[in-house]
């Protein structure tokens, strides 16, 4: 066994009414890359902040280099050589890349007049950058950047204060598939260069291409480690949610019905010389893959009516619809659940009965105005329907986990009668059980005669939700997939506008 | 009625009480039906620069605009011998079109609130400058507006109509803020207009309105100041109003990132206001510290405000019904936290 960088023992953290963490240990050898996972509210969070020294546990010692410590400070874990690439990331958007990686490190000159040496911070990022295979120069400014190419300045960041350990937390959660390759590539890397990585995940195909071994998570307990000749998809679930996941594919009930969605010659503004010819029947969900910036968001938006469309239109059943606004669309019954429900999903300091009604409150009132029973009346029965864990309609928003949130942003949809609906990355940064949960839901809505589109970079999610694939590439479709031709592969090539392995694309 | 409401009214009790057991002649019914007044004359404008504000605008043009239509309407009385009926209606068009022009540039060419009411404060104190050539409005001797005029500065049995009219109007919107759909919509543009969007709100006319709203009363403002005073100087006439009209919502619970308010909040915070210039004057403090003792009390009532939430969300974070910390709150702090922490977060994001 490699030298131990460090170790957690029985590290407990209560807060009143939570046991957040009880009995965790962890170790952390040389060169190893430690997968962490957990569905949220597992505990991981809080397991990286007792590392980090954010955060004092109540019981337990944190072994660093033979010293022991009851808990450390922000500034022992970094000289420890613990760093952190964020979630959501922390950089400054309107300094350059050099100023991001010293932030409060500052090369100075002058003496007294402590000016910045950009150019010698300049000089010291170029060969981290090119260590990570990164194709921007120290004097890019961060808003020009990439999240992917952002994630690299963190991790710069990290390798400039000789980290021995660096904790991803969801990296990719925003990264096209070749980033994220990409990353799993600098992670090897690192790994070869004894640094360790603590990485976590919802995403187990990531976990199991990259990580030595896996602990689990579940209620703030340990509840297993799986070495890397251990690392199969199932046992991981099994040991997240105390239970196997059925396979994720639940099919139709009946053959998808005739008629449908046309999208017939769509342009958006984000690709104004391709067209978008797409169709949706009925009762089936069609999953929308491709890589990120591929105009898969553009064409909800147009079809939503957030962004203008600069040709073509949308038939129901060989209908045109006329869409505008947002308005039109909801009046159509074509619904979105955006990609960032936080921005765009929900008014989050609004309460939970609110966010539900709010796109239909015009059906609870009378003359403009509300009518206070009928509004709780639909907002207790989505979040019935929904199951959505809180203990009163009146709770903000914020309040929620990302799973329950998400579950608001359908409630306020599910109140109407959608006859399409797009999906935008819909479990993104949801937990193992609340994703099914999703899924399930997407079912019976399809079932129930729905057209429904859902766009996702989860490749598990594309292939086992999905009845058929759909691939984007550079504003257009470039082939439509059927049950039988999936595999991981065909949605790649195509998302790269090449052709699929087996049969001819199939024209949308 | 919510806690910033009562505390509000706890305030100004405590404050009229000292003041009145200092000097009782604040509490004589000639200062109070004179205050009640004032309160009337300050609160109707308020009520609509509330309105922009919960948006998460704001208008600082009101005081000019009280001038051009000021000196309008006396032109329009007096050297144009329009019936008052007329003339009235001109003054309320003209504001609700003032206000409609705002919230066009505001919404549709997406400018700066700030900027736009700015520029409005500036062109319309000059317009009525140049209008008049600088000269000062009145009334002739005769009776042009007898009737408006007496309805407009009258009372019924002792109550100023000014003061009546703010309660009707008080109600009238509070019903539209807190009752109707589009108070709802309002608050939610103000808190998330991108969210609102989803959601199939159409943003722009909700916030448009509350412009027009909001000229409007500046509309029926004017006449009501015209009466009280009888003159229009156009140099200074309304001069600082927005700002009292600013003060009294913030006073009242209005938070300028849009959003939060109240009907209620807002007339208090203007009763507030008049109670403090009131006291100023009984109490024998030089009147030429009444802006500071204003802005005094503004502050401090703030400050209290702040802590006492920022108390309230570390109680419900303790007590674990806030399993996350606010994300807004959170993510105000994180370009601090990251200076703080260097590499590490304050979070990791995933806490919930």
């Amino acid at each position: 066994m490699a030298e131990i960088l460090f170790e957690l023992a029985g590290i407990s953290k209560s807060y009143p009414g939570v046991m957040a963490l009880d009995d965790v240990s962890l170790r952390v050898c040389r060169g190893e890359v430690l997968g962490l996972i957990g569905e949220n509210g597992a505990g991981k969070s809080t397991l990286m902040r007792v590392l980090g020294g954010v955060v004092a546990p109540s019981k337990g010692v944190i072994r660093i280099g033979g010293t022991e410590h009851a808990r450390m400070t922000v500034n022992e874990a970094t000289q420890a050589g613990i760093a952190f690439v964020h979630q959501e990331l922390n950089l400054f958007e309107n300094l350059d890349v050099a100023a991001n990686v010293f932030i409060g490190r500052e090369k100075l000159v002058g003496g007294p007049l402590k000016l910045v040496d950009s150019a010698e911070m300049r000089a010291r990022v170029t060969p981290l950058l090119e260590r990570l295979g990164a194709d921007f120069t120290p004097d890019t400014l961060v808003e020009n950047l990439s999240i992917a190419e952002r994630q690299m300045v963190e991790i710069a960041k990290a390798l400039s204060i000789d980290a021995r350990v660096i904790i991803m937390d969801e990296p990719t959660s925003s990264l096209t598939i070749s980033e994220t390759e990409r990353l799993l590539e600098v992670i090897a890397d690192l790994k070869a260069h004894g640094i360790s990585v603590i990485y976590i995940s919802h995403r187990l195909g990531e976990i199991t291409t990259c990580a030595d071994r896996v602990m689990v998570l579940r209620d703030g307990r340990t509840v297993g480690e799986l070495a890397r000749n251990e690392l199969s998809h199932a046992a991981m679930i099994r040991l997240m949610i105390g239970r196997d996941l059925k396979a994720l594919h639940t099919p139709p009930k009946r053959p998808s019905q005739p008629g449908g969605c046309d999208i017939v010659g769509f342009v958006t503004s984000a690709f104004p010389d391709r067209q978008i010819d797409l169709s949706v029947r009925h009762g089936e969900i069609l999953g929308l893959a491709g890589l990120v910036g591929a105009g898969r968001t553009s064409l909800a938006r147009a079809a939503f009516g957030i962004d203008p469309l600069l040709g073509g239109e949308i038939r129901i059943d060989n209908a045109p619809i006329a869409i505008a606004s947002p308005r039109d669309a909801i009046r159509q019954g074509i619904y979105l659940l955006p990609e960032d429900r936080k921005k765009s999903g929900l008014v989050l300091e609004l309460p939970i009965r609110e966010n539900v009604t709010l796109a239909s409150l015009l059906n609870y009132a009378r003359m403009w105005l509300v009518s206070g029973p009928a509004e709780r009346k639909v907002a207790k029965e989505q979040v019935r329907r929904l199951s959505i864990k809180v203990p009163s309609i009146d709770m903000e928003a914020v309040t929620l986990s990302g799973g329950n949130q998400q579950k608001v942003v359908l409630g306020k949809w599910l109140s109407m009668q959608p006859r399409m609906m797009f999906f935008d990355e819909p479990t993104r940064g949801v937990d193992v059980g609340a994703k099914s949960e999703i899924y399930a839901l997407m079912r019976e809505l399809a079932d129930q005669g729905v057209a429904i589109v859902m766009i996702s970079s989860d490749m598990e999610e594309v292939i086992g939700v999905s009845d058929r694939i759909a691939v984007m590439h550079e504003g257009s479709v470039s082939g439509v997939l059927e049950r039988e031709q999936f595999s991981e592969y065909n949605v790649l090539q195509l998302a790269i506008g090449q052709a699929p392995d087996t049969v001819e694309a199939a024209a949308p | 009625m919510n806690k910033k409401d009562l505390g509000l009214v706890l305030l100004l009790v405590v404050i009229s009480a000292v003041t009145g057991a200092i000097n009782p002649a604040f509490l004589s019914l000639v200062n109070l039906l004179n205050m009640a007044n004032l309160i009337g004359l300050f609160g109707v404008f308020a009520l609509g620069e509330g309105l922009v504000i919960i948006t998460g605008g704001i208008d600082l043009s009101l005081g000019s605009m009280f001038a051009l239509l000021g000196v309008v309407f006396i032109d329009l009385l007096t050297t144009y011998e329009v019936p008052w009926p007329l003339a009235l209606l001109a003054v309320l068009l003209g504001g609700l079109a003032l206000g409609g022009i705002q919230g066009f540039l505001v919404t549709r060419l997406k400018m700066q609130p700030f900027i736009v009411t700015l520029c409005g404060l500036l062109i319309y104190r000059g317009a009525a400058r140049y209008y008049t050539s600088d000269s000062t409005r009145g009334f002739g001797y005769g009776d042009e507006a007898a009737t408006l005029s007496s309805i407009a500065s009258g009372n019924v049995a002792g109550l100023p109509n000014t003061f009546i009219l703010l309660i009707i109007l008080a109600l009238v919107l509070g019903v539209l803020l807190h009752r109707s759909v589009y108070g709802r919509w309002l608050y939610a543009v103000g808190k998330n207009e991108e969210a609102a969007r989803f959601s199939g709100i159409s943003t722009n006319i909700v916030i448009a309105t509350a412009y027009i709203i909001s000229g409007g009363l500046a509309g029926i403002s004017t006449v009501l100041f015209v009466f009280y005073t009888n003159s229009v100087s156009p140099s200074s006439f309304g001069n600082f109003y927005e700002l009292y009209a600013i003060a009294a919502a913030v006073l009242g619970g209005c938070s300028l990132r849009g959003g939060e308010g109240s009907i209620l909040g807002i007339v208090l915070g203007t009763a507030l206001l008049q109670v403090l210039q009131n006291l100023v004057n009984i109490l024998g403090i030089p009147n030429s510290l009444n802006f500071a003792v204003m802005g005094t009390v503004i502050l401090i009532g703030v400050l209290a405000d702040h802590q006492l939430q920022a108390r309230r969300r570390r109680k419900m974070a303790l007590a674990g019904v806030v399993r996350a910390r606010p994300r807004s709150t959170a993510e105000r702090q994180q370009g601090a936290a990251a200076r703080n922490a260097d590499a590490l977060p304050a979070r990791t994001g995933d806490q919930a």
